[in-house]
């Protein structure tokens, strides 16, 4: 929370008011300037741009500004079939490829009503956690740059290197996948990844905990985001918020959890939310330490999945129980899942007569948590506002779709 | 002594003697050996920032950050720092269209002057000094005052706002940790009875040692040490004070619109500002060029160390210890807020930087 | 495939649905259309579209509903009824936990929809590429431009007719 003095002669005075909350009065007294932020700035994660009023350090509004990345998803999906969909997806959430072809197929499937094998099951939730350590590994590491620390970033991508590599052992690509596909998976998973997923979580336990020491327990580290971008659950629900975002403001609401799909039911994991001692319910600190946690929580679902998946039977194909022609019923889907981000949805309306969908949209989460950046860098310094923009962590490929 | 069968003019161990000699020596009526007097730090400067400032930073951040660093030039990317050079060499001097040129040109000069000028009075080992000032340590901690004009010249006619809210940013900055550090070198001064940087030193020498270093005679001095470590930090504009230049909130602070040639001289400046705190904290506290080496008993290490070379490579050891914390710092530290910068600098060590100057008064009259 | 409508079980999903269905129906039922109790996203259509606001407060309000978290907003195209519209999932967020869908339209050549950006402020961006992408102009939305693509593009890109621009600023748009 800033401190700054009450002068007579700023057009923003920031006073504090209680617990994190501050009072921002306005007069016309002095000239305001527009610095614009973004398209091309270290800390907007890529091509955000912000209209930033400020009266000095103080941020008075930001404006964001999108569709700098839009590349016409929802175009391009009524132009090609549902399969040829999948590499779309991809490249919207570029961090967490595998979750977002997990959501799509997930709405897919659920419009044409099919049975996935077991297996394929276990292939999937097992990659997409893997994907969303490495997501989360990103968003903890350019947090730390947008703070200034750059070490913490290098070991994430160290750590992250591993997963990308295992990820590309099982698909053959590094970052855009193209994995899981409608009814099924592109492979099986090669012999001795197991194994390579074992060594891996032991690996990574101890660098966790050596991220936790560096970054999250560091003093500057806590002083810097602590109580800066407040968000209170229920304006959180409204802005329709989702995934780390609501969790960090103490809502218990996971996607795993609350809506759940796959074989998520069967596993044993917890939904991280603040408690409050660390962190102020809600501020940019909750919201780190919701990713960290939840990393933990990833690699005990990996685990447990390891242990319960059945064994490839002789002839095994993921391929399998795809059907020969995706054209489903006529009929309309809202299918989602839980991304590093939040909700990932897509509204997919079929015809029933042709192999491309009519209409879909994706609720892209990015998009929707950022709609609060508004209203959270009000009155806000400049630091701060890098501050919470790293703390929503975006990926404007998704957010422009 | 074997150097001086080689070297041209008189040599001897005495106080400033190879200085003293140097700037006595005059080629058809011009005063030749002042100018070389003051090219010897220059050439330090741009040789140590080659190496050390830069090369040396690549690779130790590199170590830290389970990295390689530099490896494509040279065996082990020694000649990195040469291509990086060359490159900025052949680089397009850019000029905004509305910068304001004069500013614009003139802020990296200023800067480097400023950080330059400095080195006149570090004492380089016991027989050269470029200027034993008697109010050397005065001067230095004025000259580096002179940055500030540089860097809100640099800030200011970029024409850019992200280089001026750096320019406004360095500026308090700088201005306000010029008072804990200029108080808790003042606490040295007091020890020292003197203001010149020859005389530090010589009231540091001794057989033992390190156990003569102001640092260890009197255990109040850590306070100040420390004080006078912290702002130079964000004198220098280090992380984590690096605000001026915070990468993520400004892009580059106030040299965002520099290129070329003009961004090295900046980077040069700020190498050589980091070995100038770096050096006044090893003359102040640590004994500047005094070997830290006890004699214990035949083992007359302390005198085997000493004398014009070793001093020059203890004072030069000593900065370099000094700048590897600083890096050390920059690599595992976030960068503060501005309020917190000043919340730091105006609450914390403004009023022990006071406690550790009553405390060492009372400390000197009374022990 | 035969499309055969077989009568089928409703989910659970679908049953949460009717009884939340049941309340607003209760009070607007002159308003809205039966409900679509189909398996994959039960939807009901409010057929008085100048109702829509005041239907989606009482559906925020309600406690039996408490609709508070509009999942997601997408725009629609049909041609063939020649409207556009609107269909909004929403969703009970950790009270109630029921899930419904609700459709609006309006008229093709003059598409104009009440906002509920100020009911649920998430609403406010999806509503701003609804008219980026279709033209739905939402009434007394609070800052309604174009979202995603350049202010001064040309048509809505995503209606089943939409032609694209020769040129944009000199730029050769059809590639």
């Amino acid at each position: 929370m800033q401190e700054l003095p009450k002068a007579e002669h700023r057009s923003v005075r920031v006073t504090p008011n209680g617990k994190n909350r501050v009072v921002i009065e306005k007069d016309l007294s002095s000239e305001e300037m527009i610095l614009n932020m973004g398209p091309q700035h270290p800390s907007t994660h890529g091509v955000l741009r912000l209209e930033c009023k400020t009266d000095g350090e103080v941020v008075v509004e930001a404006e964001p500004y999108l569709g700098y990345l839009h590349r016409c998803f929802e175009k391009h999906a009524e132009m090609v079939d549902y399969p040829g969909i999948v590499p779309f997806v991809d490249r919207m959430d570029y961090l967490a490829a595998m979750n977002s072809e997990f959501a799509y197929c997930i709405a897919v499937e659920k419009l044409l009503d099919i049975e996935i094998p077991r297996r394929v099951e276990f292939l999937r939730v097992i990659v997409s956690e893997l994907n969303r350590i490495a997501s989360h590994l990103v968003a903890i590491g350019t947090y730390a740059i947008d703070l200034g620390a750059f070490t913490p970033f290098l070991f994430c991508f160290r750590d992250r290197e591993h997963i990308m590599s295992l990820l590309e052992w099982a698909s053959g690509a590094r970052m855009l996948y193209n994995y899981i596909w409608i009814g099924g998976a592109s492979y099986d998973f090669p012999k001795g990844m197991q194994k390579r997923i074992d060594e891996f979580i032991t690996y990574f336990r101890p660098k966790a905990l050596e991220l936790q020491r560096l970054l999250t327990e560091n003093e500057i580290f806590v002083k810097r985001t602590r109580g800066i971008g407040m968000m209170p659950a229920d304006v959180a629900v409204n802005y329709g918020w989702s995934g780390p975002m609501l969790r960090g403001s103490g809502v218990e609401w996971d996607l795993r959890r609350n809506d759940p799909y796959s074989i998520y039911p069967e596993l044993d994991f917890k939904v991280c939310v603040p408690d409050g001692r660390h962190s102020d319910i809600g501020d940019s600190l909750s919201r780190h330490l919701v990713r960290a946690y939840e990393m933990e929580e990833s690699l005990s679902i990996i685990e447990q999945c390891l242990d319960k998946m059945p064994a490839a039977e002789e002839g095994f194909n993921p391929r399998a129980a795809i059907p020969k022609r995706i054209r489903p019923k006529a009929g309309e889907v809202y299918g989602r899942a839980e991304n590093p981000r939040g909700e990932l949805g897509f509204y997919i309306v079929s015809d029933g007569k042709s192999t491309k969908p009519v209409r879909c949209k994706a609720r892209s989460s990015c998009f929707v948590n950022l709609s609060a950046m508004k209203e959270m860098s009000m009155g806000q310094l400049i630091p701060d506002l890098v501050a919470i923009i790293g703390s929503i962590d975006i990926v404007l490929g998704e957010v422009d779709r | 002594m074997m150097l001086s069968n080689y070297f041209p003019i008189p040599m001897s161990m005495s106080l400033n003697s190879w200085s003293d000699a140097l700037s006595q020596w005059y080629l058809f009526g011009l005063p030749l050996g002042l100018v070389v007097i003051a090219a010897i730090p220059l050439v330090f400067i741009a040789l140590y920032a080659l190496t050390y400032g830069v090369y040396g930073e690549r690779k130790i951040s590199a170590f830290m950050q389970d990295r390689l660093g530099p490896m494509e030039v040279g065996k082990w990317g020694i000649l990195q720092t040469l291509a990086d050079i060359l490159k900025l060499l052949q680089k397009e001097d850019i000029v905004n269209t509305n910068a304001d040129k004069f500013l614009f040109v003139v802020g990296p000069g200023i800067l480097f002057v400023g950080s330059f000028m400095a080195f006149a009075v570090l004492p380089f080992g016991p027989a050269f000094i470029g200027a034993d000032l008697n109010v050397g340590l005065f001067y230095a901690i004025g000259i580096v005052a002179l940055e500030v004009v540089g860097i809100l010249a640099a800030g200011w006619g970029s024409n850019n706002k992200w280089a001026l809210y750096g320019a406004i940013r360095s500026v308090a900055q700088i201005v306000s940790y010029e008072i804990p550090a200029a108080i808790a070198i003042l606490c040295g001064a007091m020890m020292a009875g003197t203001l010149s940087m020859q005389q530090f030193n010589i009231l540091q020498q001794g057989e033992y040692g390190f156990l003569h270093f102001f640092l260890f005679q009197n255990p109040i001095a850590w306070l100040p040490f420390i004080i006078y470590f912290i702002a130079s930090l964000a004198e220098t504009n280090r992380a984590p004070f690096d605000i001026p230049e915070a990468e993520s909130e400004l892009v580059a602070g106030y040299f965002t619109e520099y290129s070329g040639m003009k961004f090295a001289v900046i980077f040069l400046a700020e190498y050589g500002s980091m070995f100038m705190v770096s050096a006044i904290i090893s003359v102040v506290f640590l004994g500047g060029w005094n070997s830290p080496l006890p004699n214990i008993g035949s083992f007359a290490l302390n005198d085997w160390t000493t004398g014009p070379v070793w001093g020059a490579a203890w004072i030069i050891l000593k900065g370099f210890f000094f700048i590897f914390l600083q890096m050390w710092l920059r690599w595992t530290l976030p960068r503060l807020r501005v309020d917190q910068l000043m919340y730091v600098c105006w609450k914390v060590l403004t009023p022990f930087a006071f406690v550790a100057f009553v405390l060492t008064a009372v400390w000197e009259i009374y022990m | 495939m035969e499309e055969t409508p077989q009568p089928r079980e409703l989910t659970a999903e679908a049953k949460l649905a009717t009884v939340a269905y049941e309340i607003i129906s209760e009070k607007f039922g002159d308003a809205i259309s039966p409900l679509d109790a189909n398996p994959t996203m039960p939807f009901f259509e409010v057929v008085d579209a100048g109702r829509w606001l005041e239907i989606a407060l009482f559906m925020r309000d309600n406690p039996h509903l408490r609709f508070t978290y509009l999942a997601c907003l997408s725009g629609m195209d049909y041609p063939a009824e020649g409207k556009l519209g609107i269909v909004c999932n929403l969703e009970s967020l950790g009270e109630h936990n029921h899930r419904i869908a609700v459709k609006v339209r309006c008229a093709r050549d003059n598409a104009v929809l009440p906002t509920v950006a100020r009911v649920w402020k998430t609403a406010e961006w999806h509503e701003r590429e609804a008219y980026d992408m279709y033209g739905i102009v939402f009434a007394n939305h609070p800052d309604l431009r174009r979202i995603l693509c350049p202010e001064d593009w040309e048509g809505w890109p995503l209606r089943k007719d939409y032609q694209v621009q020769e040129s944009y600023h000199g730029i050769q748009v059809p590639y």
